[in-house]
């Protein structure tokens, strides 16, 4: 008899727990929200996924979600527009040698820190060392073309003057990440206290609950249009609930599911991601070794189907290791070099030797859905041409960081890359023969070849018809299959305006202000 | 006054609405569970896509019926492998008593310690994904819980009379174990199946939707949730379509192992 009871209870309780989870979304609509009187003290909240838990000194950070945030506290000599054009900051201007190597930079005058110190040439010299790896404290910072530095020095006390072992003119484009950004000589306690030359400085920070900075009034440049942004960490399982009751006024990096969600209540803005998306495949391994099998892999994946499923439209075609966002360096013509021909795919096969296809792994990370359903996606087509694919899903830290990157012991992989400097060396260089991380083991002489040539070379024009000449090669030895650069969604609060995008991994909240 | 054993009527016929369902899928569904249609992604339920569609365009009452299929499969083997060797190792340790008993039932004590999800995620990690190994992990893990029950129900059983008679007879130690004991002890080791079996396919379906579980393409419940969780608000139906055959399938066996028990209990 109890027993019966138990069990109606609890079929009940299972039925109200479903219906519950299916009425969550219209009762968030009725509490009444409190942006109101953050439009009154102009203040706003950003959602972010993840603490700044690596540090927050600038040239030590290494997340890519970090650098979005120390971004609106830091500059460097030069800094990025919307654009992409590198444009002066710190410094006021700069002269460059013909041969690329030595760099002259005059400081603009009253640049302030935001512990009230004006920046001195000390501080520059001391901040470049520092970046570089020239001082013996231990820091080093990720960005690797700030190696080629032999000196840097100051003749008088508004010149600094930078010399490279080799001309370099991209050099310039790694000095506008926060990687060189410019802080204060000596100053010891950056990891808790950060102090920049940025429009925002640092407030306060309550670890795995939020971060403060406000707006610095004595920046040299415009002014921030919002006295406070409170950076708040929200998982992104809960992201949709927390900007669905009001508590956040900006949240970038949304999935299309995340974005549908919040539409009617947020402006979805939308840029391109500024990465790479393709199946990465390893060149050395059968039977991948095969130009002819991966230009078959090519004709078979249908791109504009995975654009439409995986992502629900928002994603262009790529074609190549290169992103539409560098218009200068983009071949447009590369997107559309292979399109899906099933035939061609399998005459291509039974040439390489494999009439009736083969197996293979495609290894994705599993805490990037986009990349799980694009791997899934590609299975299901592949099958077209008999090729049964197999997907493993691994741990982003633990096994695709060593077994797949650093290891190179994979077959595919379904990843994004992108890249920290502003220049296509950062997208190209990685795929040269002897480079440390070329994952995909590409060995081509004559991608060697142009490489070298593209570094060495000092007119803007020529460096990027070879860059674009490298593009080429790598579609048509159909390296990877490349896919698409993804659409980076941000929910806006429709009460704001002034977001804008930069061609970086960045969130510039210094632009973002409450309408009238 | 004859005693009508709801639970076990009820239990049964979710059950057998639920396998028969699943059985079917086996051999016919009404689309391929994995075929992608752009043209008709994301719709609502309705009358040609009774559970409505996800996000790729592929029928969701197909994928459930293909997921249950491999949440059904994994459980069985695993049960299989569970209670077949856990009843050995039971009746082994339960009649012969003694060192070995003290020993295999220690370990047995250490293993059920640590929470058996727990336990079969470290053996993935270590082992590799996929369906077979989760089967292999999950049955070894479900080993110890199995052998307990038999074991107790043994030691209980082996003073009793009739095995006593048994033994007077001169039935050797391996008859009178499986030929007596065992049939007098089914009753438990049945409503334990019907318990583990549920176990089981929650096990599987936590696995799956940590992503350590079965890898796609292969559909299983526990991955469509997790696949299912991003959509919430946007396609409700996804998540409470999956969820609620989940839910029936357990709710079925569960309701079938209590009213065994309880018939076992009336007897």
């Amino acid at each position: 008899m109890h027993r019966k009871m138990r069990n109606l209870i609890l079929a009940l309780l299972l039925l109200a727990m479903a219906l519950s989870l299916a009425a969550c979304g219209n009762k968030a609509k009725e509490v009444e929200t409190p942006q109101q009187t953050r439009a009154d003290t102009n203040e706003i909240n950003v959602g972010i996924p993840q603490d700044l838990e690596d540090s927050l000194d600038p040239h030590v950070t290494t997340a890519a979600g970090t650098r979005e945030v120390l971004f609106n506290m830091f500059e460097g000599l030069m800094k990025a527009d919307p654009e992409g054009n590198i444009i002066p900051a710190v410094a006021e201007k700069c002269d460059v040698s013909d041969d690329a190597k030595v760099y002259t930079f005059t400081l603009r005058e009253g640049v302030a820190f935001h512990n009230g110190q004006t920046v001195t040439v000390d501080d520059v010299v001391y901040s470049i060392s520092r970046c570089a790896g020239m001082l013996d404290d231990g820091v080093y910072t990720a960005a690797s073309t700030l190696k080629g530095i032999v000196s840097v020095e100051a003749p008088d006390d508004r010149t600094v003057v930078i010399t490279l072992s080799e001309g370099n003119t991209e050099f310039l484009a790694s000095l506008v990440t926060t990687y060189a950004a410019i802080i204060p000589a000596d100053y010891t306690d950056q990891a808790a206290n950060p102090v920049g030359t940025g429009p925002f400085k640092f407030a306060s920070r309550s670890p795995q609950e939020n971060f403060v900075i406000e707006r610095f009034d004595d920046y040299w440049g415009t002014p921030a249009k919002l006295n406070k942004v409170t950076y708040l960490v929200t998982a992104m399982d809960t992201a949709v609930m927390s900007m669905k009751s009001g508590v956040i006024d900006v949240f970038a990096h949304l999935t299309a599911d995340m974005a549908k969600s919040v539409e009617d209540q947020f402006t979805i803005e939308k840029d391109t991601a500024k990465l790479v998306q393709a199946l990465y495949l390893n060149n050395a391994v059968e039977p991948f070794n095969d130009v002819r099998v991966r230009q078959a892999l090519c004709y078979a994946v249908d791109v504009d189907q995975i654009i439409d499923l995986v992502v629900d439209g928002n994603g262009v075609r790529v074609g190549s290791s290169m992103f539409p966002a560098f218009a200068k360096y983009f071949d447009e013509s590369l997107s559309t070099y292979y399109t899906q021909d099933l035939e061609k795919a399998k005459e291509l096969l039974t040439e390489a030797g494999y009439p009736d296809g083969f197996s293979m792994t495609i290894t994705v990370p599993s805490n990037y859905p986009q990349h799980v359903q694009t791997g899934e996606v590609i299975a299901e087509q592949l099958k077209a041409v008999g090729i049964t694919a197999s997907i493993e899903q691994v741990d982003w830290n633990q096994t695709w960081l060593t077994e797949v990157y650093a290891n190179r012991n994979f077959q595919s992989t379904v990843v994004g890359f992108d890249t920290s400097t502003l220049t296509a060396r950062g997208m190209l260089e990685r795929w040269t023969s002897d480079h440390g991380k070329n994952m995909i083991n590409f060995n081509n002489a004559e991608y060697d070849a142009l490489f070298a040539q593209a570094i060495a070379c000092t007119d803007d024009a020529e460096q990027t018809a070879l860059y674009k000449q490298m593009e080429r090669i790598l579609t048509e030895e159909a390296a990877n299959v490349y896919i698409q650069d993804i659409y980076n969604m941000v929910a806006v609060n429709p009460g704001l305006e002034g977001l804008t995008f930069y061609p970086m991994y960045v969130l510039d909240v210094a632009s973002i202000g409450w309408k009238a | 006054m004859k005693h009508r054993n709801w639970t076990l009527r009820i239990g049964v016929c979710i059950t057998a609405v639920m396998v028969a369902l699943i059985l079917l899928g086996a051999v016919w569904t009404p689309y391929d569970p994995n075929a992608l249609a752009g043209a008709e992604k994301s719709l609502s339920p309705c009358l040609t896509h009774p559970f409505g569609t996800d996000n790729f365009g592929r029928d969701l009452f197909s994928r459930v019926l293909e997921g249950g299929r491999t949440s059904l499969l994994i459980a069985f083997c695993t049960v299989c492998i569970g209670a077949a060797c856990g009843a050995v190792v039971g009746s082994l340790t339960g009649y012969f008593g003694g060192v070995v008993d003290e020993v295999l039932m220690r370990f047995n004590d250490s293993v059920a310690a640590f929470p058996s999800i727990l336990l079969a995620l470290v053996c993935v990690s270590i082992f590799g994904t996929g369906k077979y190994k989760i089967i292999l992990v999950l049955g070894i893990l479900f080993i110890p819980s199995f052998a307990r029950i038999v074991r107790g129900e043994f030691a209980k059983e082996r003073t009793r009379d009739y095995v006593e008679n048994a033994r007077i007879m001169g039935a050797g130690p391996f008859r009178v174990m499986f030929a007596h004991i065992l049939p007098n002890v089914r009753t438990v080791l049945l409503s334990s199946i019907a318990i583990g079996f549920n176990n089981a396919v929650l096990a599987e379906a936590g696995m799956s939707f940590l992503s350590m579980g079965v890898q796609p393409p292969d559909a299983s419940l526990g991955r469509m949730l997790a696949e299912a969780q991003g959509s919430l608000f946007t396609m409700p139906w996804y998540a409470l379509c999956t969820g609620c055959f989940m839910v029936l399938l357990i709710l079925g066996f569960s309701l079938l192992g209590q009213g065994l028990q309880e018939r076992g209990d009336a007897l």
